[in-house]
């Protein structure tokens, strides 16, 4: 039972952490050491309660804030899994396609995603789509480039091995390349994740009416330090939660590994 | 039993270069010609890197020749083509398949109904003994027994002839008898055309009925050597050892 004894080490390195980061920042803000603003973990535990129930200041209750930036988020994020990973696959497969594609999507990688928020606000108002599409253009291309690294990487004996079997190009890339990518995919997936957490804040600045991303720049008007910090650990133990998520489907998917 | 003498691959002047590191063209094979007769299992010896893999990747059809052709059965071969088997180098097993799956590769995707792979696939892993193996990954397995599935699979998929390229290359000393042992057994029992790369003298002289001999860089048939012990062979055998220094002493040495 040795690998349950490293376990509970482990577990108990991880708990000890966290009582020393949580402690380091009470006593930060206790003493007013970076200034009289700073909320204190008690401060910040305080908000979560008061927001449970409250829907000051920015109008909503927690969980309504979460639900909207959810939906939003995962909106843009899904669409950009849909089809940044497929397209970055058919990329690094088909060279004809590459060369087709490539320089167009070279030309509008460098753009940052919140560059299109004016552009989006012509386009299709401020409503859902327009944010959920900003966050799209975030998470796009990670997609892309993971996918099609993590193809472009498979082993060139594999392939062999299925041309001897005699099967077709598009039966390798099903059966040999898509699986040899999985890792780079799930890879290229949780950056986008973050990505679009990150974009959610900058998107939800469109005249958002509830949202993460809205709760955080109305409390930061109404001087609500304890929400601003609020708003970020609830966006940090999300993203938390979906990487975990993302881990999880990965062992169930790739049980043999790739090497 | 004795190897018919119908031809079933013809290598006939085949002559390949590449593209060197400095530009030039760097000849691998030259003027290759020998005939594969049906049933039989033929080795190609040659030093190391001296293009036997170039040449066996040209007859499964991976690659083209520059001149000359080879014939399958009479017809040219310019394409992969499943009923040429082939066992890899290294491991050729598929990381994120189980073994069974592994195995099934071939009549899966050719689409035959399931049950008849599995117990294809079945009949053959238990013929390389890896019975009770079948729900493991790769990674799981020692590199014997990677070998085997390897093996199994390009036996389940019913090819003509089995291309061997160094299979027990990357295994240790006593792994590698073991399995020269096993695969001389599997052929026994399932009568195939075996095409069987090494560069080991013993191995070749083992396993082979007949051996063809590589010259070093760029490789040349040196001397066919038809090999009529029985098999399983003695190592220690009069004519054996007299076979092994013949050969021996008529190999270049790599570099």
């Amino acid at each position: 039972m040795k690998k349950d004894e490293s376990n509970i080490k482990y577990v108990f390195l991880t708990i000890v952490t966290f009582i020393i980061f949580f402690l380091t920042w009470q006593l930060l803000a206790e003493f007013d050491i970076v200034g009289k603003y700073m909320p204190s973990p008690v401060d910040v535990f305080r908000a979560f309660v008061f927001k449970l129930s409250n829907i000051g200041p920015d109008g909503s209750l927690l969980s309504t804030n979460i639900l909207t930036s959810l939906k939003v988020s995962l909106l843009g994020f899904s669409v950009a899994v849909v089809i940044g990973i497929p397209l970055g696959l058919f990329m690094g497969w088909y060279r004809l396609f590459d060369r087709i594609v490539k320089t167009l999507f070279e030309l509008i990688r460098p753009i940052p995603a919140v560059a299109w928020i004016p552009l989006m606000i012509v386009w299709v108002g401020v409503g859902l789509t327009a944010k959920a599409l900003i966050i799209f253009f975030a998470a796009f291309v990670p997609c892309v480039i993971n996918s099609y690294t993590g193809i472009r990487q498979t082993n060139p004996a594999l392939i062999n091995v299925a041309k001897t079997y005699g099967a077709s190009n598009f039966y390798t890339f099903l059966h040999v390349g898509v699986p040899s990518a999985i890792p780079m995919i799930f890879a290229g997936m949780r950056v986008a994740l973050s990505t679009s957490w990150g974009t959610l804040v900058a998107a939800e600045m469109l005249a958002a009416s509830s949202g993460l991303g809205y709760m955080i720049s109305m409390a930061r008007s109404f001087g609500r330090a304890d929400v601003v910090v609020l708003g970020m650990v609830v966006i940090g133990a999300l993203g938390y939660i979906f990487t975990l998520l993302f881990s999880k489907i990965e062992s169930v998917i790739n049980k043999g590994g790739t090497v | 039993m004795e190897p018919g003498n119908h031809v079933r691959v013809k290598v006939d002047n085949v002559s390949k270069s590449f593209v060197g590191i400095n530009g030039t063209a760097e000849q691998v094979i030259k003027n290759v010609s020998f005939d594969v007769y049906d049933n039989e299992f033929l080795v190609l010896l040659g030093p190391g890197r001296c293009g036997k893999s170039v040449l066996l990747n040209m007859i499964a059809g991976l690659m083209g020749t520059d001149e000359g052709q080879i014939l399958l059965d009479g017809v040219p071969v310019t394409k992969p083509n499943p009923e040429m088997g082939m066992v890899f180098q290294r491991t050729g097993t598929l990381p994120w398949l189980t073994v069974m799956d592994n195995v099934r590769f071939g009549p899966r995707m050719r689409g035959v109904p399931k049950e008849e792979q599995i117990k294809k696939a079945r009949h053959y892993i238990d013929l390389v003994n890896l019975h009770g193996f079948e729900k493991h990954y790769p990674y799981q397995l020692s590199g014997g027994m990677k070998q085997r599935v390897g093996i199994a699979r390009a036996y389940a998929n019913d090819p003509k002839i089995l291309i061997m390229d160094e299979p027990f290359g990357a295994l240790d000393a006593q792994t590698r008898y073991n399995m020269e042992n096993e695969i001389l057994t599997i052929a026994e029992g399932e009568k195939r055309t075996i095409l069987f790369v090494t560069n080991n003298i013993e191995e070749a002289l083992l396993l082979g009925d007949r051996i063809v001999l590589f010259t070093a860089c760029p490789a040349q048939v040196k001397q066919i050597y038809t090999v009529s012990l029985p098999k399983p062979r003695d190592t220690m055998q009069e004519e054996f050892l007299r076979l092994r220094k013949a050969i021996s002493d008529n190999t270049d040495l790599a570099l």
